[in-house]
C-alpha cells in the first residue's frame, strides 16, 4: 500500500493543436489534443499536462475549449499551464475541467498571486512551475530562476524561491532544468534532489528525458514524486506502459 | 427524477458532472445551487475542492445546509473529497465546524514523521494514485477489487469517532479512512471522477444503487423490501 510515482506526459498546445512531433501509430490526426490525450490515457498515464504556448488571447480561448473536450472523455487529472496570470484565468480553466493550473512567470512578477490563488481555489490545484538554470557563480549546487520560457534571468535563487512558493500555498512544484531541457541527457538530478529534500510538497521533475532510465533515475536519485516527459512519448519511442514496466523493474511503485 | 450535483461555488464540478453523464447516459444530471433542486433529486452528489472554511461559508451563503443534511439521511448520497470532510463534526483546517452528520473530525497529515516504509520522505498534499483496501462489501465497491488505486489530492483526512463508518482504508504512511458508509450515505476522500476505470465503475455503481447498505446479498433482501 504505497503511493505510486506518477508518470505525466506533457503536451505543448499552440492554437488548439498539439505541436512538437507526435507520432503515434494509428492516430487519425497527430495534432488533435483529444486524440493524443486519449492515447496517453489508454497507455496508463497517471496525469496529463497541457502547456499552452499560444501568445494570443484567441489562442487562450481555444485552450479552454481543448480542456473542455478532453475533460469530457479522459477521466484522469489534467493540469494546464502557460499564460495563467489572473484569478479569472484560473477560474476559466478549472471550470473548463482542468484539475490544476501551473503558474510560472506570473508567480515571479507577482508572488502575491500564488497566495491569492491558493487561498481562493485551494493549494491542491495550484502548481508553481520553476524553470531553473545552474548558477556556477553562486556555487556548485546553486540554480537561478528563469522566466519567459527560460529567456529571462530573475536573480532569484531557485531553492529559496521554491520554499517561498511552498509557504505561499503552492500544492506542487513543476521543476524544469533549463540546462537539460531538450538535451535528452536526463534530468538535472542534483537540482531535483535539492528541491525534493528542501520542500515538503510534491516535486515533478522535468527537462532532459532521453530514455526510460532517465525517468527511473529521477525518482531513485532525484527523489522526484512525479516525472514529466514529452518527446520520448510523442515520437512513439516508448509508451507510458513501457516506462512503467521499466520503473517497476527498478523497484519503483507505479500504477498498473 | 434527476441526480443533483451540489454546487456551492467551490471548484470544478464539471468533471464530476461529465463523469456522471459518461456512466449514466440519458439520465438527468443537474449541477445546482438551489436547495429545492437538491431536495427533489433522486440521488445527490456532494463534491468539493478548496479549503474547508470557505466551503462551509459558501454552502451556508447559498442556504444549502439543510437540504444537504436531509439528502444525506434519506437518499443515495455520494460525498467526494471536501464533500466527505464536511460531513464530520469538525476540521482542523481553519478550526472549522462541519455539518456534523457523522461523528469525528478532520485532521491534517502531520508535519513530522512522514516517511515511507523504504525511508522516502512523504509529501503533503498526499497527491496521486494510492491503493484503497475495501473494509466491507459495500454495493459501491461492486466489481472493484480491494487494493485498487484511486486518485487522491488532499492534506487533511477524516478520523471517524465510530470505526464502523470506515468502508475503505488507504495508507500514507499510516492507515487513514479513504471511504465511509452509513445507510444511504457513501463518501470518499479520493476523486472517482478522476480515477479512470475504477472511478467510473464506482460512479456507475452509485447511479444504480438503491441506497441499501448491507454486508451480504442475503441481508439485502429484507432491507430492500423494507425501503420499498
Amino acid at each position: 500500500m504505497t503511493l505510486a510515482t506518477r508518470i505525466i506526459p506533457c503536451l505543448d498546445v499552440d492554437r488548439g493543436r498539439v505541436v512538437k512531433g507526435v507520432n503515434f501509430v494509428g492516430l487519425r490526426d497527430a495534432g488533435d489534443p483529444i486524440e493524443v490525450a486519449r492515447r496517453y490515457d489508454e497507455q496508463g498515464a497517471d496525469e496529463l499536462t497541457f502547456l499552452d504556448i499560444t501568445a494570443s488571447s484567441d489562442g487562450r480561448d481555444t485552450m479552454v475549449q481543448v480542456v473542455q473536450t478532453v475533460a469530457e472523455q479522459v477521466f484522469i487529472p489534467l493540469t494546464v499551464g502557460g499564460g495563467v496570470r489572473s484569478v479569472a484565468d484560473i477560474r476559466r480553466l478549472l471550470n473548463a475541467g482542468a484539475d490544476k493550473v501551473s503558474i510560472n512567470t506570473a508567480a515571479v512578477t507577482n508572488p502575491e498571486f500564488v497566495a491569492e490563488a491558493a487561498d481562493r481555489f485551494g493549494s491542491q490545484c495550484i502548481v508553481v512551475a520553476v524553470d531553473a538554470k545552474r548558477n556556477p557563480d553562486a556555487g556548485p549546487l546553486s540554480w537561478q530562476v528563469y522566466t519567459h520560457g527560460g529567456r529571462k534571468a530573475t536573480g532569484l535563487d531557485a531553492i529559496e524561491w521554491g520554499r517561498r512558493m511552498q509557504a505561499a500555498g503552492a500544492g506542487e512544484i513543476l521543476l524544469t532544468s533549463m540546462d537539460r531541457d531538450g538535451t535528452r541527457q536526463g534530468f538535472d538530478l542534483e537540482l531535483t534532489r535539492a528541491f525534493s529534500e528542501a520542500l515538503d510538497i510534491p516535486i515533478i521533475a522535468s527537462g532532459g528525458v532521453g530514455g526510460l532510465a532517465d525517468l527511473a533515475n529521477g525518482v531513485t536519485e532525484g527523489r522526484a514524486d512525479a516525472v514529466l516527459a514529452a518527446s520520448i512519448f510523442h515520437y512513439g519511442e516508448y509508451t507510458v506502459g513501457d516506462a512503467k514496466r521499466f520503473m517497476a523493474h527498478r523497484g519503483i511503485v507505479v500504477r498498473t | 427524477m434527476h441526480i443533483a450535483v451540489v454546487d456551492y461555488g467551490m471548484g470544478n464540478l464539471r468533471s464530476v458532472a461529465k463523469a456522471l453523464e459518461h456512466v449514466a447516459p440519458g439520465r438527468d444530471i443537474r449541477v445546482t445551487d438551489d436547495p429545492a433542486v437538491v431536495s427533489a433529486a433522486e440521488r445527490v452528489v456532494f463534491p468539493g475542492q478548496g479549503a474547508m472554511p470557505d466551503c462551509m461559508r459558501e454552502l451556508d451563503a447559498r442556504g444549502l445546509r439543510a437540504a444537504v443534511i436531509a439528502a444525506a439521511a434519506t437518499k443515495p448520497f455520494l460525498g467526494i473529497c471536501i464533500g466527505l470532510q464536511m460531513l464530520f463534526e469538525h476540521s482542523e483546517e481553519g478550526n472549522t465546524p462541519g455539518l456534523g452528520i457523522l461523528p469525528g473530525s478532520v485532521r491534517r497529515f502531520p508535519r513530522e514523521g512522514m516517511v515511507s516504509a523504504d525511508g522516502r520522505k512523504l509529501k503533503v498534499p498526499h497527491m496521486g494514485w494510492n491503493e484503497v483496501e475495501m473494509a466491507d462489501s459495500h454495493p459501491l465497491w461492486h466489481g472493484i477489487p480491494s487494493g485498487t488505486r484511486f486518485y487522491f489530492v488532499h492534506s487533511y483526512y477524516v478520523d471517524p469517532a465510530d470505526p464502523s463508518l470506515t468502508a475503505g482504508v488507504a495508507r500514507y504512511p499510516f492507515p487513514f479512512t479513504a471511504a465511509v458508509a452509513r445507510a444511504t450515505l457513501f463518501a470518499v476522500q479520493f476523486h472517482p471522477e478522476k480515477s479512470h476505470t475504477a472511478g467510473l465503475k464506482l460512479l456507475s455503481n452509485f447511479v444504480s444503487w438503491n441506497g441499501v447498505h448491507a454486508a451480504s446479498p442475503q441481508d439485502a433482501m429484507p432491507a430492500l423490501t423494507g425501503t420499498l
